[in-house]
């Protein structure tokens, strides 16, 4: 019975080191052969879409009653608003994988995703206070979105600062994935948080991102932009994906078969 | 003599490991290492300086992840069951591992706390070490030949079959070093395992002493 | 369970051995409650207002002062590796090296808060509630920071980036610890934001131990 188990034993581990090796070795060069196949076609697609969403917001779109011309930010805004929380999300899905699985092309995702969801948290940030600036007649005026949104963007920060302070790669990945999976955690109490924040000094908030009823010449070039932003992160992604593989694998043969 | 390796073959005891890749960050320091450590015997790791004798053996004792390939106890994976090689094994690596306010006696005494042996015998591995002058001033004012053996009698007095040790025989003076190696054939002969980096002679019994010379190392 | 015990009394040993580390984030913590009044000036009103708030980031940032030596020297001196190495659950040892940091680092500085708190000219219901925030808050400070102080213990010079990685971690606990000692100093209910403060902590005591070991594995990797 024992030799049974043995053999067992055998037949597992040799199906665990066949997944390693295709994680490890298969993996990368089959992923970055479709990325580059794949890339151009977000880039372009992202960019048509963004033609037509920033025509259609900036041009099509009637003023808002409220607030003029002045709304129209939002078509940069909420994109990038939205994009920095997906960004945090795949970083820390993509972690969560790498670090169960040990899977390296996971680890290259979320990597690679930390420096574009930074871009897009910033944005949001900066375009939040632009459009806040006529609104509430100051600059900064601690609307709770955007201040969960500072918070995401020091939480991408240390993200990308540890990552820096490890010398080794392997130890960067795994330290900064723990990390990344605690952050997304935390990231609901940190919004419910400040939300609680916010409600104990003026009640409801006076200006929500959902007005209650939106335009539907406002909205369909706002989900159009959406989409494009969405493109443009996984175009984003894909490229930085192939650097971290470059990188990583730069010592390996399919890369110097590749480049010569 | 078949007869028992045949039974080896069907039930793996011990600590095995297979296709192992070290790596240390950009460099491969060994590949496709295999070797397995049976009861009643010892491998001692000779090579130059970084060729991976200390990663080796903190990947078969689990603190670090092998690149590539298995490590296995009993044949099991250790990824599968640390707790299982972890109650068997004591370590003694580079770092002593002790706390400079405490005393040896202190030391010890959480040292078998934490590996759940009883410190019963504490006071004999005291004096056979001859720290009894020692036991109990902080360990900060120790020289670095008894804190190595404070270090030692923590692994000797574990109680654990399997040792794995880096560099044992570094500090101690010639009647220190042939006292260990003494002990080491004892724990040999009981059945033990050891596992062990050194540079000097080990004065461990031929017949259950492997070297595994490992090449390469460039600094 | 006794083995979390003992790591405690080990590590209470050792910190009574040494009690300039444990008085440092102490009179560090008493200074910089100092500080604010003397940049903010003696306006009665302004120091009530801003007390519970000053006190509460003073505790926050003693803390982190505090959280730097939490692995370090462990993992220095090999005795991070042999918690790696023993059979019990490395989680539960963490959580008690965790507990004994609270002991030693946290509980001294609640207690001195509402003494603290008498500077800024907070009513006995402020002073009240800002010993029971802190109370129910900093274990879980302690908690995220020993995820932190694990992922920065092998690295030199981390101070910096253990604080960049921990505080925007801390954000929820400062504001409803901070906020709802406000509020009752403005004799308002905060039972409420106890209660989530209190719900907080409970998850960091669930789930951090487990970021913390993993993040020990991996920083002696």
């Amino acid at each position: 019975m024992p030799s049974v188990a043995y053999g067992r034993q055998l037949d597992a581990i040799f199906v665990l080191s066949m997944w390693n090796w295709f994680f490890k070795l298969g993996s990368p060069p089959h992923f970055y052969r479709i990325a580059t196949r794949l890339e151009p076609w977000l880039m372009g697609g992202a960019l048509v879409l963004l033609v037509i969403g920033a025509y259609g917001g900036l041009a099509m779109a009637p003023p808002d009653y409220l607030q003029g011309d002045g709304f129209r930010i939002i078509y940069v805004h909420v994109p990038s608003a939205f994009l920095s929380m997906f960004a945090y999300s795949v970083m820390a899905v993509a972690s969560a994988i790498g670090l169960i699985w040990r899977m390296k092309l996971a680890f290259c995702v979320a990597a690679a995703s930390a420096p574009a969801g930074a871009a897009f948290t910033f944005l949001a940030l900066c375009t939040g206070a632009i459009w806040g600036e006529p609104i509430w007649g100051t600059w900064w005026a601690w609307d709770p979105r955007l201040t969960a949104e500072l918070v995401l963007l020091f939480l991408f920060l240390g993200y990308m600062l540890l990552r820096q302070a490890m010398p080794e790669t392997r130890q960067a990945d795994r330290a900064s994935g723990i990390l990344a999976v605690v952050g997304v955690v935390n990231l609901p109490i940190i919004h419910y948080s400040v939300e609680w924040w916010n409600s104990i000094h003026q009640g409801p908030s006076l200006m929500k991102l959902e007005t209650p009823s939106i335009d539907g010449d406002m909205l369909w070039p706002l989900l159009v932009m959406i989409v494009a932003y969405q493109l443009l992160f996984i175009g984003i992604l894909f490229t930085s994906i192939r650097t971290q593989i470059l990188l990583r694998e730069r010592n390996t043969r399919w890369i110097s078969d590749l480049l010569s | 003599m078949s007869n028992a390796s045949s039974d080896n073959l069907r039930q793996p005891t011990g600590l095995e490991w297979r296709q192992l890749a070290l790596w240390r960050g950009d460099r491969c320091l060994q590949k496709n290492l295999n070797g397995h450590l049976q009861a009643g015997h010892a491998i001692t790791l000779r090579g130059p300086n970084g060729c991976g004798k200390t990663t080796l053996i903190r990947t078969l004792c689990g603190l670090t992840e092998p690149e590539y390939g298995e490590v296995l106890w009993n044949g099991t994976a250790v990824r599968l069951q640390r707790a299982e090689l972890h109650a068997q094994l004591a370590y003694a690596g580079h770092r002593a591992g002790l706390k400079d306010e405490l005393t040896p006696r202190e030391n010890l005494h959480f040292a078998a706390r934490l590996s759940g042996s009883d410190d019963n015998d504490l006071a004999e591995i005291i004096s056979a070490l001859q720290l009894q002058g020692c036991a109990d001033l902080p360990v900060a004012h120790l020289s670095a030949g008894q804190k190595r053996r404070v270090t030692l009698a923590r692994v000797l007095s574990s109680g654990k079959p399997l040792w794995l040790m880096d560099e044992p025989f570094t500090h101690l003076d010639q009647a220190g070093r042939e006292w260990l190696s003494e002990r080491f054939n004892q724990h040999l002969r009981a059945n033990g395992m050891l596992l062990l980096a050194a540079h000097q002679d080990t004065g461990l019994e031929a017949h259950r002493e492997r070297v595994l010379e490992l090449q390469g190392g460039e600094p | 369970m006794s083995i979390f015990f003992a790591v405690i009394k080990h590590d209470l040993a050792m910190a009574f051995r040494r009690w300039s580390d444990l008085a440092m984030p102490l009179v560090f913590f008493v200074i910089v409650c100092t500080l604010f009044p003397l940049a903010l000036g003696q306006d009665k009103e302004l120091l009530q207002a801003v007390g519970p708030g000053a006190i509460w980031v003073a505790a926050l940032l003693a803390t982190l002062l505090s959280l730097n030596t939490l692995f370090r020297e462990d993992f220095d001196d090999g005795s991070l590796e042999q918690l790696a190495l023993s059979e019990h659950p490395l989680s539960v040892l963490l959580l008690g090296k965790t507990a004994a940091h609270w002991l030693v680092a946290e509980v001294p500085l609640v207690l001195l808060a509402p003494l603290l708190a008498l500077g800024f000219d907070i009513p006995a219901a402020g002073r009240e509630a800002l010993l029971l925030t802190l109370l129910i808050g900093t274990p879980t400070l302690s908690l995220l920071g020993s995820v932190g102080a694990a992922l920065t213990a092998g690295l030199r010079r981390a101070s910096g980036l253990l604080a960049v990685l921990i505080l925007p971690l801390s954000v929820p606990v400062l504001i409803f610890g901070a906020r709802s000692a406000d509020l009752a100093a403005r004799g308002q209910s905060i039972e409420g934001p106890l209660l989530l403060l209190g719900g907080i902590t409970v998850l960091a005591l669930t789930l951090t131990p487990f970021a913390t070991a993993a993040a020990v594995r991996v920083t002696l990797d």
